[in-house]
């Protein structure tokens, strides 16, 4: 079984996502994703300033097995990227939920908080998929 | 669930993560893939492959029927164990599937044994043609050996380690085992053959056995592989994947399998020599050749090869290079390729280095 921490919120694509306070939250990709993806050698990100809406694509990650995107799960501005990514982008398989992060959005729309998955609700999600 | 291999509890004991594959239940890694290549690039690593089929072909007639049946030409086993590459045609010279021949006899011993090793995706057809071309000849018998286990064991110390692990007269037939040979001990088989490009030992095992004989490895430091690493190592060495380079609608010659082809001496029929040989004279057009990504992301199989704008041939299969850290691929293009093309990945034109089909060998780069 994967590893689901209590303390994140989930989107049915597979992105998890942190409230860091102040309309700002920390997104990646669950464990559940890193594992069906494989060992993952390229992760393409946007640049910071740039402004997405829930659904755009936010970036690809390219394992050994397959190409995948990455969908914005919220609407805002990024704010941040993981640039160790470039040159270790292992870590989205050793620690998806922490130095394996993707990106920081500020969010145009905090109300869109409230459809996301809490960690049971991705759990099911999880189980009905396998 | 699908069929189980006799290593099917080590492999969960292992934390195999297992997929199907043609119907078995087949470990695709035990927690990271690319460690598991790097492993049998630098020390040793081990893959169940005993969904493979083993075919014994026995009877007075067994080397005529081969050399009718097989592209390559079985009289060129001149020693004993001496293993052969070869395609298997059908008579439009498409390629029913790739296999081993190994001839187990004694050439100057009355009496012939050879043993084919085939895909185990095309087992049915296989065995159904292969039955089916022995009808022209008065005495050879097709044994399927389904009993034996087999287990590949890869890297560059691959044999030291096998060695360490069996008793001292098999030890020393490893020990004197040439490129390309595999010799019977006492109903065990051991080949100095693989798919990585490494050296190293395919060895058949009686499958009561083989369960303590992959034990007795992981306690060697032989790391336990799964189908993901031997997909990318194979593609490093550049070698064909049935069904991805090749497949019944493909020549060889278009399949970077020429050298397979015995053409002489010319009086021997084979199935599928007339369709090559009409081939042979209009022309061949297209070629399989080796592409190598310097730039960020993974050419993936089936992504379209593009020439001055125009789509002009296909990735047969893609991935990432753990050897070489950056995406490579074989493809089939036109014949007259020049040393670099594009390739549209995923609606976006890259341009790719155009290379032999081979990248790694024995742990090293081998194009510039």
């Amino acid at each position: 079984m994967s590893d689901i921490p209590s303390d994140l919120k989930y989107v049915a694509s597979h992105e998890w996502i942190r409230d860091e306070g102040d309309g700002v939250v920390t997104i990646g990709i669950t464990d559940h994703a890193q594992d069906l993806l494989g060992d993952v050698v390229f992760v393409e990100l946007p640049e910071v300033g740039s402004e997405f809406t829930t659904g755009d694509d936010l970036g690809v990650v390219e394992s050994v097995k397959a190409a995948s995107d990455v969908y914005a799960p919220l609407s805002g501005e990024v704010i941040a990227i993981n640039a160790e990514l470039e040159d270790a982008p292992e870590l989205v398989n050793s620690d998806p939920y922490g130095d394996g992060w993707f990106v920081q959005i500020r969010l145009s729309d905090v109300s869109e908080t409230d459809d996301l998955l809490d960690a049971d609700g991705y759990a099911e999600l999880c189980e009905a998929e396998s | 669930m699908g069929h189980q291999t006799a290593l099917y509890q080590k492999h969960q004991q292992m934390n195999a993560k297992l997929v199907d594959f043609g119907g078995w239940d087949m470990p695709i890694n035990y927690g990271s893939q690319v460690e598991e290549h790097h492993k049998v690039r630098t020390d040793a690593g081990m893959f169940d492959v005993s969904h493979m089929t083993v075919v014994d072909v026995t009877g007075a007639d067994a080397k005529e029927y081969l050399r009718y049946l097989l592209a390559n030409d079985v009289a060129r086993l001149q020693e004993q164990g001496k293993a052969l590459y070869s395609g298997m045609l059908n008579e439009t010279g498409g390629v029913v599937d790739d296999l081993i021949v190994y001839l187990m006899t004694d050439p100057d011993v009355a009496g012939e044994w050879f043993r084919v090793v085939v895909n185990c995706g095309t087992r049915e057809k296989d065995i159904r043609w292969m039955s089916d071309h022995t009808a022209s000849f008065d005495s050879v018998a097709l044994t399927e050996r389904p009993e034996l286990a087999m287990v590949a064991i890869q890297g560059p110390n691959a044999i030291a380690k096998v060695t360490s692990v069996v008793s001292e007269s098999r030890g020393k037939l490893i020990q004197g085992l040439k490129p390309f040979q595999g010799l019977e001990s006492e109903g065990w088989f051991f080949a100095r053959t693989g798919y990585t490009g490494e050296d190293g030992l395919e060895v058949m095992v009686p499958e009561e056995y083989v369960a303590d004989f992959w034990q007795a490895l992981a306690d060697a430091g032989v790391v336990p592989c799964g189908l993901g690493a031997r997909d990318t190592l194979r593609l490093e060495a550049g070698m064909n994947l049935y069904g991805s380079e090749m497949d019944e609608k493909t020549s060889p010659l278009s399949a970077n399998m020429g050298w397979t082809i015995a053409w002489d001496p010319a009086d021997r029929d084979f199935v599928g020599r007339k369709a090559l040989e009409n081939q042979r004279s209009a022309g061949v057009k297209q070629k399989l050749v080796g592409l190598v990504l310097e730039s960020r992301g993974v050419l993936r199989s089936h992504q379209k090869v593009m020439i001055n704008g125009e789509e002009a041939g296909e990735i047969t299969s893609g991935s990432f290079s753990p050897t070489l850290g950056c995406s490579i691929a074989m493809a089939r293009v036109p014949v007259e390729i020049a040393d670099t093309c594009h390739v549209d990945m995923r609606g976006k034109l890259v341009e790719v280095k155009v290379v032999k089909p081979s990248f790694v060998r024995n742990g090293a780069k081998v194009f510039s």
